[in-house]
């Protein structure tokens, strides 16, 4: 039996003094030489092992959170130690194609992985000296992407969503159809899913099985009935992997991370049973930098081939973009795309409200030789148009439509042909970057030359089909 | 002689160390064996509160703290310009090459100027041996970059006797160039200072801010303009825009030099900043902009502890500046996130919290903060002036403009650009709104514009602000009785307003043409607009025309005037009067149909 106080064989200290317990936190006493967010091991008196690291540490008291729990610990007859180490995974590019509990250990009953290195999970911040900034553009075959709200590699994209509308197919269809074109480079699916339910995991599995993808992800799996504790450390073991494929093997990551709405949940009830002072909503003042701390670990770097490509799903409560969680969400990601209840209800797929998505980094992806010249003139007029058009919609709904002049009558059917040609699509239907500025010429043929006013003459003579 | 003391306990980036006697308030200690930077922050008795700059994963209770005798402070001298440093002036380049990764590592201690570099020193001619100086007398030149002649000046609160002086010739920045003789003690001169970053640095007298800054930006320029030495703020929810109209004021600004500082926000946007200011092409002077920028990251994944630190060493790089004679311009992205620092920082010390869980000295830490702005007349010989402009962006939780950090900042600043979701889902940028934006300034820089631009810029100004106010009214009847029912002046209101805002107010970043207009270019196309609203509204109240009438008649000019804001080049501005006189053609046809 090792004294308290001392490292044992390994540099393990140990301690049996549970002084108090309280939801997902242990309170241990220790002599000293407790490290800050050091891993801790923990065996209940049945034998049971659990893990956890450590909080908050003075020279009296280490707080201990535990990933799987308090249920059954007991001030008596636990075990607790503490490893000298922090919680690494070990990283293998023979990680793709394998399934992982949300702590990276495998679950799918294939063999243990051999790893080719061992990481820390909570990674390190990049150097903003090393950071390549993100331009390639990536053809998701998505109109409402590709011509609106371009993605780009490297970029971090999260999309907003609620409950019942069809996030999960359109991650899905983005994952298969991304390309950079004239590129036929190594990529990955990094995949990992926090509190989510089965029959969510059981879609994405039969997907990347169906498609034949399955080689090339690697899923990492917190459903919703599993710890809550475990759901704060599953998408960073997740993105240490994209890390290490990214910036040591040269694979281009497309990491999808679902739902961060449960990451936040868990992150209140630590900050609660700390006795924190909240934020808005309850969710502590730190959930920013918490939150920063995943989805800045994306991005390029100067001189690495391989890039790490984020699309963060989570759902707004209540559709509400201003909780906390969407909100500082888009103050951290570079965009968004939002999903809309009512083009969903009127049978729009994908169901994206052009409007409220945005994508930062789109500028450097687009234009000549890199899409068209036209696309920039061409995405700026159907903002200025469709946004005229809703403002139109709402006013008709008022005074009846026969009230308006005959060109705001032309902007309601530009609308609704955007809403229905442009935007809507076939889950399965992927559009070349032409098609979709071909369908929006279409569309803004509708309206009358004179009114184009944020499309250069030139692209206009090409482009415009006069009636 | 320095203190040692050892922790006690860690929660996140606060340490708490006992055996701390005789440690100062805001001193900087090394803490644990990898010797992390931090500062103090509360001390009770022998215990001394510190927050780390760093991470403090891995640190135990029982290491030690070791006290710098020093508060956190800034080296000041040639080799700042062009650089990127982290929130505590450590070179970000410096360590990715020191650390040989692409990571930030911890622990890593670098000088802030590059040591060994040369520059070549010009003593100013007139010193002699015996002269008499001050603190901020200009003692010599150092040209850091094509931009910037460096003026190394005697460091602040020095006054005495000059006993030496060097020649010209190339110096790096330990040796020594000359040296003052106070009270019989010898000071020596250096090419560099250090100043601490929490207390302003002295100047002689603070002046009113009556020169406009311009930044190339109509609504800013024309409508809410920003004074040298002014303060602004730029509040917004996410997706409003707020970086792009900063990083446009940093690029067009007519400021000597821009320090940026990345508050808490992305790293791609300091990226952005990294390569693109190195090919951008500053509009005064034709150099790169780089060679007047310096860049301060604490991005978002960046400890939180520096991010509260990184205001205070920009602003007093600034401050350094301007003392030289410059003009400065400091765009912090974002104050929100450096407030939400003091407020993690005070929760972990365990403060009573006010409103919202920030701390009740928020309000003063901001004033005390844009208080550091202005324009004055530097200390030291000769007479000049500088200035300290502050452009801070504020990022309010749900966009809500009533919280803490936004009202509190309000209460501070002269300028207040509100950038509107609604704009900016439509991609109106900038997207500031004009009706409730505002500049105190307005008045006060309408002299400058008399005299360099037209004598009509301040009626012009009301005149666009009154159409634009008006159209809001407008369109509230419209909601209830439709278009139709409108008079025509009203309906003519509504025309010019989509106008102003299609054809001046927005404004695209990122085109060549339009991401820059020069004063006069600014003011002719206001006028241009305002003549054509003038001229119809006279035929519509004189000749009862109406609108209909005249927006078929003019459809195809008119499409020609809004698209001259990119189409129409800065050398060519007389096709906006072509333009307009194209347009009151057609309105004289109309006229003489009647």
């Amino acid at each position: 039996m090792s004294r308290k106080g001392k490292r044992g064989i390994a540099g393990i200290l140990e301690s049996r003094e549970v002084e108090r317990i309280r939801g997902p936190l242990l309170f241990v006493k220790i002599a000293s030489g407790v490290a800050f967010d050091e891993l801790v091991e923990i065996e209940l008196s049945s034998g049971e092992k659990r893990r956890g690291r450590v909080l908050d540490i003075s020279s009296g008291v280490a707080v201990v959170q535990v990933f799987e729990g308090t249920t059954g610990i007991s001030t008596t007859g636990t075990t607790v130690r503490f490893l000298g180490k922090t919680l690494e995974i070990g990283v293998s590019e023979d990680m793709l194609g394998r399934i992982f509990n949300g702590l990276g250990d495998p679950i799918d009953g294939g063999p243990s992985v051999i790893a080719e290195e061992k990481r820390d999970v909570n990674g390190e911040p990049l150097n903003p000296a090393s950071r390549a900034y993100p331009k390639d553009f990536i053809q998701t075959g998505v109109s409402a992407i590709d011509g609106m709200n371009t993605l780009v590699r490297g970029q971090k994209l999260p999309i907003f969503s609620g409950g019942g509308l069809p996030h999960n197919v359109l991650a899905a269809q983005i994952a298969r159809q991304s390309v950079v074109r004239g590129e036929n480079e190594q990529f990955a699916v990094v995949f990992a899913a926090i509190g989510i339910k089965y029959d969510d995991f059981l879609f994405f599995r039969k997907f990347f099985e169906e498609t034949g993808a399955r080689s090339k992800v690697a899923m990492f799996v917190n459903l919703a009935n599993e710890p809550a504790m475990i759901r704060l450390m599953t998408p960073r073991v997740a993105l240490t992997l994209a890390e290490y494929l990214a910036y040591e093997r040269d694979m281009h990551v497309l990491a999808i991370i679902t739902d961060m709405t449960n990451y936040a949940e868990a992150l209140r009830e630590v900050s609660s049973a700390r006795e924190e002072i909240p934020g808005r909503q309850g969710y502590p003042g730190y959930m920013y930098s918490d939150l920063a701390s995943i989805y800045e670990r994306a991005g390029r770097v100067i001189g690495k081939k391989g890039s790490i490509t984020q699309m963060p799903i989570l759902s707004m409560p209540n559709d509400d973009i201003t909780h906390p969680i969407p909100d500082l969400t888009g103050y951290i990601t570079e965009g968004q795309i939002v999903l809309d209840r009512g083009l969903y209800n009127r049978g729009i797929y994908p169901p994206v409200n052009v409007l409220m998505s945005l994508s930062r980094l789109m500028k450097e992806g687009i234009g000549p030789g890199k899409t068209r010249e036209d696309h920039n003139d061409v995405y700026n007029q159907l903002y200025a148009a469709y946004s005229r058009a809703q403002e139109l919609r709402s006013l008709a709904t008022i005074i009846g439509e026969e009230s308006l002049s005959p060109t705001d009558k032309k902007y309601l059917r530009f609308s609704e042909a955007f809403e229905r040609t442009f935007i809507n699509q076939l889950p399965t239907e992927n559009r070349s970057i032409e098609e979709t500025l071909d369908i929006a010429w279409n569309v803004l043929s509708i309206l009358p030359e004179n009114e184009l006013t944020n499309i250069r003459p030139e692209h206009l003579q090409k482009y415009y089909k006069k009636s | 002689m320095s203190v040692l003391g050892r922790i006690r306990r860690i929660s996140g980036s606060l340490v708490v160390a006992e055996d701390m006697a005789g440690i100062k308030m805001y001193e900087v200690v090394e803490v644990g064996e990898e010797g992390l930077i931090g500062e103090v922050s509360r001390i009770e008795g022998d215990v001394a509160y510190i927050q780390v700059y760093e991470s403090t994963s891995g640190l135990r209770p029982g290491e030690i703290v070791k006290g710098t005798g020093n508060p956190l402070s800034v080296e000041l001298g040639p080799g700042l310009i062009s650089q990127i440093y982290d929130g505590i002036q450590r070179p970000l380049e410096d360590v990715k090459k020191l650390s040989n990764s692409i990571f930030v590592k911890r622990g890593i201690r670098l000088p802030a100027l590059p040591r060994e570099k040369k520059w070549h020193f010009k003593p100013i001619e007139q010193f002699k041996h015996g002269s008499k100086v001050s603190g901020g007398t200009i003692i010599g030149t150092v040209k850091e970059s094509e931009l910037i002649e460096h003026r190394i000046m005697v460091p602040p609160n020095i006054h005495g006797v000059l006993k030496e002086l060097s020649p010209e010739g190339d110096y790096n920045i330990e040796e020594e160039i000359g040296s003052v003789e106070q009270d019989g003690k010898k000071i020596p001169l250096k090419l560099y200072h250090t100043w601490p970053v929490r207390i302003p640095r002295p100047y002689q007298d603070k002046l009113e801010p009556n020169e406009p800054l311009v930044t190339g930006l109509r609504i800013i320029d024309t409508l809410f303009p920003i004074a040298k030495g002014g303060t602004a703020a730029i509040p917004g929810g996410f997706g409003t825009g707020k970086t792009v109209t900063l990083h446009g004021l940093a690029q067009w600004s007519e400021a000597k030099v821009v320090i940026y500082i990345g508050c808490g926000e992305r790293g791609n946007e300091m990226t952005e900043v990294l390569e693109r200011f190195p090919e951008y092409k500053d509009p005064w002077t034709g150099r790169p902009l780089m060679e007047r920028t310096i860049l301060i990251a604490n991005t978002s994944n960046m400890p939180v502890a520096a991010r509260e630190a990184s205001i205070y060493v920009g602003v007093t790089m600034a401050e350094y500046y301007r003392d030289q004679g410059y003009d400065v311009l400091l765009v912090a992205d974002s104050t929100s996130r450096w407030a939400e620092a003091l407020r993690e920082i005070a929760g972990r010390l365990e403060e009573m919290p006010a409103e919202e869980g920030y701390p009740s000295y928020l309000a003063s830490r901001i004033a005390e903060f844009y208080e550091r702005a202005g324009r004055v007349i530097a200390a030291g010989d000769p007479r000049r002036i500088g200035s300290v402009t502050i452009g801070g962006a504020v990022s309010p939780p749900g966009g809500d403009f009533t919280e803490p950090v936004t009202s509190h900042t309000r209460r501070f600043v002269r300028v207040f650009w509100a950038l509107d979701t609604a704009l900016a889902y439509s991609r109106h940028y900038p997207a500031i709104n004009w009706l409730i934006s505002y500049s105190a300034y307005a008045d006060t820089v309408s002299e400058w514009w008399k005299k360099n631009v037209d004598s009509s810029w301040s009626e012009d100004r009301k005149r666009a602000l009154e159409i634009l106010y008006r159209e809001n009214e407008v369109r509230e009847i419209v909601r209830l009785v439709g278009t139709e029912g409108l008079s025509e002046s009203d309906k003519l209101i509504l025309f010019t307003a989509r106008l102003l805002k299609d054809g001046f107010l927005k404004q695209n970043a990122f085109d060549p043409i339009d991401a820059f207009s020069e004063p006069r270019r600014q003011y002719k196309m206001l006028r241009s607009i305002l003549t054509v609203h003038e001229a119809i509204s006279a035929l519509i109240l004189q000749k009862g025309v109406t609108m209909s009438e005249v927006e078929g008649a003019i459809s195809d000019p008119v499409a020609k005037l809004v698209r001259g804001r990119y189409t129409i080049p800065h050398d060519r501005t007389e096709e906006f009067d072509k333009i307009v006189n194209e347009i009151l053609k057609k309105l004289e046809e109309l006229q003489k149909a009647r």
